[in-house]
């Protein structure tokens, strides 16, 4: 770290200042704030809140409709996650592989990345329709019918067909990446070495994608825990009832609609602390991660 | 071990570009051929359809007595040494000597043998578990060929494998290579822009200039007998000093208002171009000098002196003892015998 | 003198083997792949499209359009100029300049706060240093959904909500821009710096004279990538702003949903329009500018 530096004064507490005046009031506060009422119970008619310690966490971790929604958000991160990646992986491989057109399958296979959850969502809602649908038609043609919006799993498998379409793009250009930054000469070298093209991927390429890989499988569980807002919201049309839905819709449902500020405090450290543990992880992974070059 | 036949290969790139032109070249048993010439001549790219890195447009490509045009590299019986050395990163040194006999299916305790000679030819047993960057460049090199020999191949293929170390480095490899080809008896072609690296490996030279063979022939052939005026100043160094000239039918030629007559067996008229090292220069006395040289600067290589000039106004080089004077003016005189005499217009030797 | 020993000097009898390019199975089941995913991605939006151009009954009763109708002006003149809401105020021209305020507003904020900061962290040494780093590092272990209901309650207490800053400022409280513009502030060479400082140039002309140039790609790749993420957020804006005057067009989506509850016969080609809209100008800047958001998303990697 020869790094070069200017001497101090005021100059660079002036050019931090923007940042961490933001930060402090609209994160650290908050976060601070989130800590805090978990720990209280709002007096219904406002008169103020009762300290009442961890009783906030024990409610949700037993409640019943909590562990479904975990149960829901669990299944739902680890599909999304794996069919996101998995078909990402399948088109870069594909992608690079191929001599001719690949700008343009690139073009066409990232831009969904600037659709927003909820308008993904609203296409959804299009074509996983009760009347028009057409994949609901392509469901009944083999005898499944689909009550999206109603029935619990068809909503659930919408939700996940919709949140995949939209995450596919990102892992698709992280891998593409990933792949090209593989010095060609290895990948040559590998012709050379080996016949079988599956091999080769297996022993040569997949290893030393295994960064893109890790960094990727992060920001695919953050996606699908709390990206996916915007989609579950769309879906369930407002009416969460008996619908899906994931944890980080929870806390909202709980706080905004529900008015359980403690309750809904308690849901959201309980995701800090996930999250945190996660991206604890993470670095760590980085850390001990191998400079390949 | 087997010969390889280049028939009439050219390469032509998508958008046109003709990058190997109509080549052909015989390469017997064992020998150790080098194709050299400057960036973009099309030394790699035929190198590369040899491996089939790259796709030959025309031309056949046999290794023994197999035409490979449509086989994979990994069914050639080639091995190849990358210049940016292509070894596995997430692999330890041993495994990525292994690979390549792994996925033919090897027995394990072949595997292991052939590992271990390779290793030990190649001074590598204290590195076998290390990872590719916990090596020096010389060390990974190493590894490279480690790679290259355990294959047992019919034919060696040396992209620039060099060009990445040092000077010193450099040097000291050569010779292992030299050796170790010398050793194994593999057909080898070997890559190189430098034409010091070149002279020195091989058994015979290929010199290629923009997708065509210039010359073939042993190092000492190309450097004695230049075929033209690009393998004349291109092989060799200090560079040959090449002067403008004129023929006067008779047996003379003029450079400017310089006369020197030249042994050629047959009368040389009209433009020419003569070809001469700088160690075919001699300094003489006014009276047995040929020319006057106008010196410009004198380069000190410790083992001789290097001094430049002008000569009948056109750039010339003198080699001459280490600690000979140089002044301001010297008379020179040139070696008849040692002359080469190009056309003056398409280049070729006369 | 040495005869060339080349056959090409030699004239040829017969013409040089042509090589046959056979083709690959492999490449064409390739394009296959990459063809079906690229239709997966493209047709949901076409087919929304088209069934937009078309009228309510049409489409209630056949179904999802292949064709375009006849309805594009008429449905898209209304979603775009037809005031509607509460209010009577808010039509798709609104919500569109609202997205815009919000997208180029924050992305904007974002660089000048991040590069600031990022400034300061890499080319300065001073106390707190390392401390504000980590304060900075530690924004990235939580997205806001999760502290969603404390924001909105300072935000509110602040007197912030229904207005452009409490809707864009909150937003710029996370580390991404500072870390990206960290790690290419740290490949720039020491000696510019040197070069600088020899030159007279102090911190701050080094900053506008040297860095900011040399960073033009960069944020240029940021501002796209962040403008984008601005157009599209949603919690925030649904949370914040229920004044309709300051709907974005994706805030808008919600409102849309009306249409298919309760309806008989929903607007499906209005709400399709506007999610038509809501999604237009992201991806043509994504795709026009495909390269520098590419090089920007990679370039973050961490």
């Amino acid at each position: 770290m020869k790094r070069v530096v200017f001497g101090h004064s005021w100059l660079p507490y002036a050019f931090l200042l923007p940042q961490m005046a933001i930060i402090v009031v609209f994160f650290y506060w908050p976060a601070a704030e989130a800590v805090r009422s978990s720990f209280y119970l709002e007096d219904p008619f406002g008169f103020g809140s009762t300290f009442v310690g961890l009783e906030n966490y024990t409610t949700a971790l037993t409640g019943n409709e909590y562990q479904r929604v975990a149960r829901f958000t669990a299944w739902f991160t680890v599909i999304v996650t794996f069919l996101s990646l998995a078909l990402a992986l399948l088109l870069a491989v594909k992608a690079d592989h191929v001599l001719r057109g690949a700008s343009t399958y690139k073009t066409l296979l990232m831009w969904v990345y600037a659709v927003a959850p909820p308008v993904a969502g609203i296409l959804g809602i299009l074509f996983f329709d009760q009347h028009i649908g057409p994949l609901v038609d392509l469901a009944a043609f083999f005898g499944w019918d689909m009550k999206v919006g109603v029935n619990y799993n068809d909503t659930a498998i919408a939700m996940i067909t919709v949140s995949v379409w939209k995450q596919v793009p990102v892992n698709f250009i992280f891998f593409l990446s990933g792949l090209q930054s593989i010095p060609r000469s290895v990948r040559e070298a590998a012709l050379i070495d080996c016949q079988s093209a599956t091999r080769r991927f297996f022993t040569v390429t997949f290893p030393l994608l295994a960064p893109t890989g890790f960094f990727l499988l992060i920001i695919n569980i953050t996606y699908a825990l709390f990206d996916t807002f915007g989609v579950v919201d769309i879906m369930t049309k407002n009416e969460p009832a008996n619908n899906p839905v994931t944890l980080v819709y929870k806390v909202y449902l709980d706080g905004f609609r529900g008015n359980d500020l403690g309750g809904s405090s308690a849901q959201s450290v309980i995701l800090m602390v996930l999250v945190l543990a996660l991206t604890v992880f993470q670095f760590r992974l980085i850390e001990r991660r191998v400079h390949y070059t | 071990m087997a010969p390889v036949n280049i028939s009439r290969v050219s390469k032509d790139y998508a958008s046109g570009a003709r990058a190997v032109s109509d080549v052909s070249l015989d390469i017997a048993d064992g020998e150790f051929i080098v194709l050299v010439g400057p960036s973009g001549c099309g030394k790699s790219t035929l190198l590369r359809m040899v491996a089939g890195l790259e796709t030959i447009t025309e031309g056949t490509v046999a290794i023994g007595d197999r035409i490979v045009n449509d086989v994979d590299p990994a069914n050639r019986d080639i091995a190849m040494v990358f210049q940016n050395y292509a070894l596995y990163p997430h692999m330890t040194v041993k495994r990525n000597m292994a690979y390549g006999l792994t996925n033919r299916k090897m027995a394990k305790s072949e595997i292991d043998r052939r590992v271990a000679e390779a290793s030990a030819i190649l001074r590598l047993d204290d590195y076998l578990d290390r990872k590719p960057r916990q090596l020096s460049g010389g060390q990974r090199q190493r590894v490279a060929m480690g790679r290259a020999i355990v294959r047992e191949p019919a034919c060696f293929l040396f992209d620039e494998p060099l060009s990445n170390l040092d000077a010193k480095l450099r040097v000291d490899m050569r010779g292992e290579i030299k050796q170790l080809q010398r050793r194994l008896g593999t057909t080898s072609i070997y890559v190189t822009h430098d034409q010091m690296e070149a002279m020195t490996l091989a058994d015979r030279l290929v010199v290629l200039n923009l997708g065509r063979i210039e010359q073939v022939g042993t190092p000492l052939d190309v450097f004695r007998n230049p075929a033209s005026l690009f393998v004349a100043s291109f092989i060799g160094s200090p560079e040959m000093n090449l002067f403008d000239a004129e023929g006067d039918g008779n047996g003379a030629l003029r450079v400017g208002a310089m006369t020197i007559a030249h042994g050629h067996d047959r009368p040389v008229s009209g433009k020419v171009k003569i070809g001469i090292r700088p160690h075919h220069l001699m300094p003489a006395e006014n009276g047995s000098a040929h020319g006057e040289l106008a010196v410009t600067h004198v380069e000190e290589l410790g083992t001789e002196r290097l001094i430049h000039g002008t000569l009948e106004g056109q750039r010339c080089t003198l080699a001459v003892a280490a600690g000979y004077p140089a002044a301001e003016r010297m008379g020179v005189s040139l070696n008849s015998a040692e002359l080469h005499l190009f056309d003056g217009s398409t280049g070729r030797r006369l | 003198m040495t005869v060339a020993e080349t056959r090409s000097d030699i004239v040829a009898a017969a013409p040089a083997v042509r090589h046959q390019r056979r083709i690959s199975w492999g490449a064409v089941g390739d394009h296959a792949i990459l063809i079906i995913g690229s239709l997966i991605m493209i047709v949901p939006v076409v087919l929304a499209f088209l069934t937009s151009t078309h009228d309510v009954v049409t489409i209630h009763r056949e179904g999802l359009q292949f064709l375009p109708g006849g309805e594009f002006a008429k449905t898209y003149g209304n979603v775009l100029f037809r005031s509607g809401g509460f209010t009577g105020e808010v039509n798709g021209v609104t919500m569109t300049v609202n997205s815009l305020i919000l997208g180029i507003g924050f992305a904007v904020g974002k660089i000048v706060v991040s590069m600031m900061a990022a400034y300061a962290i890499v080319y300065f040494r001073f106390p707190f240093g390392t401390f504000a780093f980590w304060m900075i590092f530690t924004t990235l272990l939580l997205p806001l959904e999760v502290r969603i209901l404390p924001s909105y309650e300072i935000v509110q207490s602040l007197g912030l909500t229904n207005t452009y800053t409490g809707l864009i400022v909150p937003l710029i409280a996370s580390a991404t821009g500072t870390f990206f513009f960290r790690q290419f502030f740290k490949s720039v060479p020491d000696e510019l710096v040197e070069a600088a400082r020899i030159d007279g140039a102090g911190p701050v002309k080094f900053f506008i004279d040297i860095l900011l140039p040399l960073s033009q790609t960069m944020i240029a790749a940021m501002f796209i990538i962040m403008f984008v993420y601005g157009w599209n957020q949603y919690l925030w804006p649904t949370l914040i702003t229920t004044d309709e005057g300051y709907f974005t067009l994706v805030r808008g989506i919600k409102q849309i949903l009306q249409v298919w509850i309760g309806s008989n016969i929903p607007e499906y080609g209005e709400a399709m329009a506007l999610a038509i809209l809501a999604m237009l100008p992201p991806v043509v800047i994504v795709v026009v500018f495909q390269s520098w958001f590419v090089k920007g998303l990679t370039e973050s990697d961490k």
